[in-house]
């Protein structure tokens, strides 16, 4: 923000974190929650066109899909959603604990939501060299010959049409995690925040919108994993 | 600061103002000041805008003779590709909203600033970042493909830089996704205390408006071109038919941005040819709600139109139907605006100021772009006329004749306001004329040319001789067209050292941003305005009948 126009404007004794062009502090935190909601709209689009491909190819590649997608490990992604679940529930016990004002139990959160984070990161690695050793990450080593489509014993998944399907898995939960890094950044700063007392009863807007992005980040997951992990695991 | 409004008259010591409150290079880089930021993007727009008419020179210069012999065919692929890139997503979509959006949106609504200053900056600085990709791609071989990206052109054949021109418009589309959730949570939180929903300006109903599309079209082209990018850099089989992929999925995902993306470019338009027809009749708009909604419901019934793009495709006959009625009911709203403009002007006191020469403009040129749309929304005449000249005037007169029309007509209006000093009023009158002559010229031929059958997108028509008289007038007017736009900011900048000083509502306009200075203070009000009458009062404005001298100033009604 530019030196000159800060300052001046601030009267004596409001709180330092409303911002000069704002009239009040509720209406400084309403537009924040409301800027959060409509760029949360722009993810959703953003993610949109992404479920919006995998829709149209897995309506015409079902058998490909359903025998690539049982070569990823559901286990995995069934850990990995639990820990994001657990990670939200964190998130709102940090808020809680920052409107009643118990600042080591935010502190702690905060750190435990920041731990589930990496976890699901971690665990996101482990899946993606798998991929990698198995040859499945598109591109001139791709391999998928001879993998049977599920339910159709004898039968073979295209290759092709498999590849698009990992591509499309490597891009959504590449921009997925993407997303989670970003979410880890907020999240340092929001800790480095709440560890200098920023936040109390009264004004913890930013964690508010940094929680609301965080479960939005969560909630993309809990449509991928389904979607990505589990085609055709119901019989 | 406090002298500024105790003497509204124009006086020759500046007072302090927005310009001059802080000088150097830092203030400017630095500045969260939505005023500062507005000229920031004005100065870049108009560089990408002398860019991509350059560009079209060169297009029109090439289709002088029939043969292709002012560049090679390859070359003319990439002129037409880039001059479309350039001024659709580092011109047109940024020019209203960034540059007379940012300036007048808080200050019609009686803020500060907008509610994410910040943000406003950094859109600025996206937009940069975007537009140096963009130039270097230009600068090191260009891209051939089209503005439209088709794929499996754009990924398996092109040998051009669609990497970098594809990253380049990505980026940009954050840009203008980060300037449209700024309005619309300073148009829900910022306004005035008495500044109601239906007291608002139509100007910012229409950004309202445009802003939804902005964050709700623009992801989905930037994840569209990140597949195309994904998809040509690592060989992947997206949208490529050879391996499996489906380059239909490619055209809707593309529409179902860029289709509304028009609405981006003609709803601010709409907006200040609003404000200016308002004013220049003297009369409140005719139809306020109406109007005012018609701006929603272009932006509701604009994301279901894509496929009108794809008539010919090969989508199935159900879906033509259907996005072809469709796309007629989008004309509804658009008409409602333009009978109830005309309605204002019924009984109106007119006055031919230039800004209202370049609303007139939009108004006859906007009608005949919006109802040869309707020819291409019938699926018989689409499919006689699709990709041929026909689809380049008609779009043409919406992007141009209204559109840019509507952005001339702004910066005329708004230029006191900006600038706090007056331009000459003759030689604008007479770009004015210019443009709207040097337009028809350039782009009215291209209907006959299209329906006749030329196709667009070829450097060379030697086999069709006969085309070459109505390419020459096309080329004749691009001229005067071009000498038409470049009058404006010749006087414009000659005005900021040698014009008059402007007072404060040297119009005697209804409206917020009115009542500020000329040029405003960096936080636009000196104390918070509070709204107590309607929009568009002018007829309590004029009804002591004051007289219409530079020098009168508003009461301010508090």
């Amino acid at each position: 923000m530019s030196t000159s126009q800060t300052g001046a404007v601030h009267s004596e004794g409001h709180n330092p974190a409303l911002l000069h062009h704002f009239a009040t502090e509720e209406q400084q935190k309403d537009s924040a929650d409301l800027g959060m909601w409509v760029f949360l709209a722009t993810e959703v689009m953003f993610f949109g066109g992404l479920f919006c491909a995998y829709l149209i190819y897995r309506g015409l590649y079902f058998g490909d899909f359903a025998a690539a997608s049982s070569s990823i490990d559901a286990a995995l992604g069934g850990t990995n959603t639990a820990v994001l679940i657990c990670s939200s529930l964190t998130v709102v016990l940090a808020i809680w604990a920052a409107q009643t004002s118990r600042r080591g139990l935010m502190l702690l959160m905060l750190v435990l939501t920041m731990l589930f984070g990496c976890t699901f990161l971690g665990i996101k690695a482990v899946e993606y060299h798998d991929k990698f050793v198995e040859h499945h990450v598109p591109g001139p080593s791709f391999s998928f010959d001879h993998e049977e489509i599920p339910g159709h014993p004898g039968q073979y998944a295209n290759p092709q049409h498999a590849e698009i399907f990992f591509a499309l898995y490597f891009i959504m939960t590449g921009l997925h995690a993407l997303h989670m890094i970003i979410g880890l950044g907020i999240f340092t700063w929001l800790l480095w925040a709440a560890w200098r007392g920023r936040f109390t009863p009264e004004y913890h807007t930013p964690l508010e919108i940094g929680g609301l992005y965080w479960h939005f980040v969560d909630i993309i997951w809990i449509y991928l994993f389904p979607l990505l992990y589990l085609i055709d695991r119901h019989k | 600061m406090a002298t500024a409004m105790a003497h509204p008259d124009a006086q020759p010591i500046e007072r302090e103002n927005y310009l001059n409150k802080h000088y150097g290079v830092g203030s400017w880089l630095l500045t969260t000041d939505h005023k500062r930021i507005a000229l920031l993007y004005l100065i870049s727009i108009t560089f990408f805008f002398f860019i991509g008419g350059f560009f079209a020179l060169l297009i029109r210069l090439e289709l002088l003779t029939p043969a292709s012999d002012l560049v090679q065919a390859d070359t003319y692929n990439k002129l037409f590709t880039m001059h479309g890139q350039i001024m659709v997503f580092f011109f047109l979509i940024p020019s209203i909203p960034a540059v007379l959006g940012n300036f007048l949106v808080p200050m019609m609504i009686g803020a500060k600033d907008l509610a994410f200053p910040r943000i406003n900056l950094l859109s600025w600085y996206i937009y940069i970042i975007a537009g140096a990709l963009m130039l270097h791609c230009m600068l090191t071989g260009g891209v051939d493909t089209g503005w439209t990206f088709y794929t499996p052109f754009s990924t398996a054949f092109s040998n051009t830089k669609v990497i970098e021109a594809g990253l380049a418009i990505f980026i940009a589309g954050f840009s203008s996704i980060l300037t449209g959730l700024n309005f619309i949570v300073t148009i829900h939180r910022m306004r005035a205390p008495g500044m109601t929903w239906s007291r608002l300006p139509l100007f910012i109903w229409a950004h309202y408006a445009t802003s939804i599309i902005q964050v709700l079209g623009t992801p989905v082209i930037a994840i569209t071109l990140f597949l195309v990018v994904c998809e040509r850099a690592l060989h992947l089989g997206i949208f490529d038919p050879k391996l499996g992929g489906d380059p239909l999925l490619f055209q809707h995902l593309f529409w179902f941005y860029s289709h509304p993306a028009v609405y981006i470019m003609i709803l601010p338009s709409m907006g200040v040819v609003t404000e200016i027809i308002a004013c220049f009749s003297r009369k409140r708009i005719f139809g306020y709600t109406f109007v005012a909604l018609s701006s929603i419901a272009i932006a509701v019934f604009g994301f279901l139109v894509w496929a009108h793009h794809m008539f010919v495709a090969g989508i199935s006959v159900y879906a033509a139907l259907i996005f072809s009625i469709l796309s007629y009911a989008v004309a509804v709203p658009s008409a409602i605006k333009v009978f109830n403009w005309t309605a204002t002007l019924y009984k109106g006191s007119i006055h031919y100021d230039a800004p209202m020469l370049y609303a007139f403009g939009f108004l006859g040129l906007f009608t005949i772009g919006g109802l040869t749309g309707l020819f291409l929304a019938a699926l018989g005449i689409d499919v006689h006329v699709t990709d041929t000249y026909f689809v380049i005037a008609h779009f043409h007169y919406i992007m141009v004749g209204g559109a840019v029309m509507g952005y001339m007509g702004g910066m005329h209006f708004w230029w006191p306001k900006i600038s706090g000093k007056l331009y000459p009023e003759g030689w604008a009158r007479l770009a004015a004329l210019i443009v709207f002559i040097g337009f028809n010229l350039t782009f009215f031929p291209q209907f006959v040319l299209g329906y006749m059958g030329m196709p667009r997108r070829y450097a060379d028509y030697s086999h069709m001789p006969e085309f070459q008289v109505l390419n020459v007038l096309s080329t004749a007017g691009a001229t005067v067209l071009g000498v038409g736009y470049l009058l404006p900011m010749i006087y414009f900048l000659w005005s900021m050292r040698y014009g008059k000083p402007a007072p404060d509502n040297p119009w005697n306009a209804a409206g917020l941003e009115w009542k500020t200075a000329s040029p405003p203070t960096t936080f636009n009000f000196e104390e918070e305005p509070v709204v107590t009458w309607e929009a568009y009062n002018y007829e309590e404005l004029d009804a002591p009948h004051p007289p219409r001298t530079n020098k009168e100033e508003v009461p301010v009604v508090h």
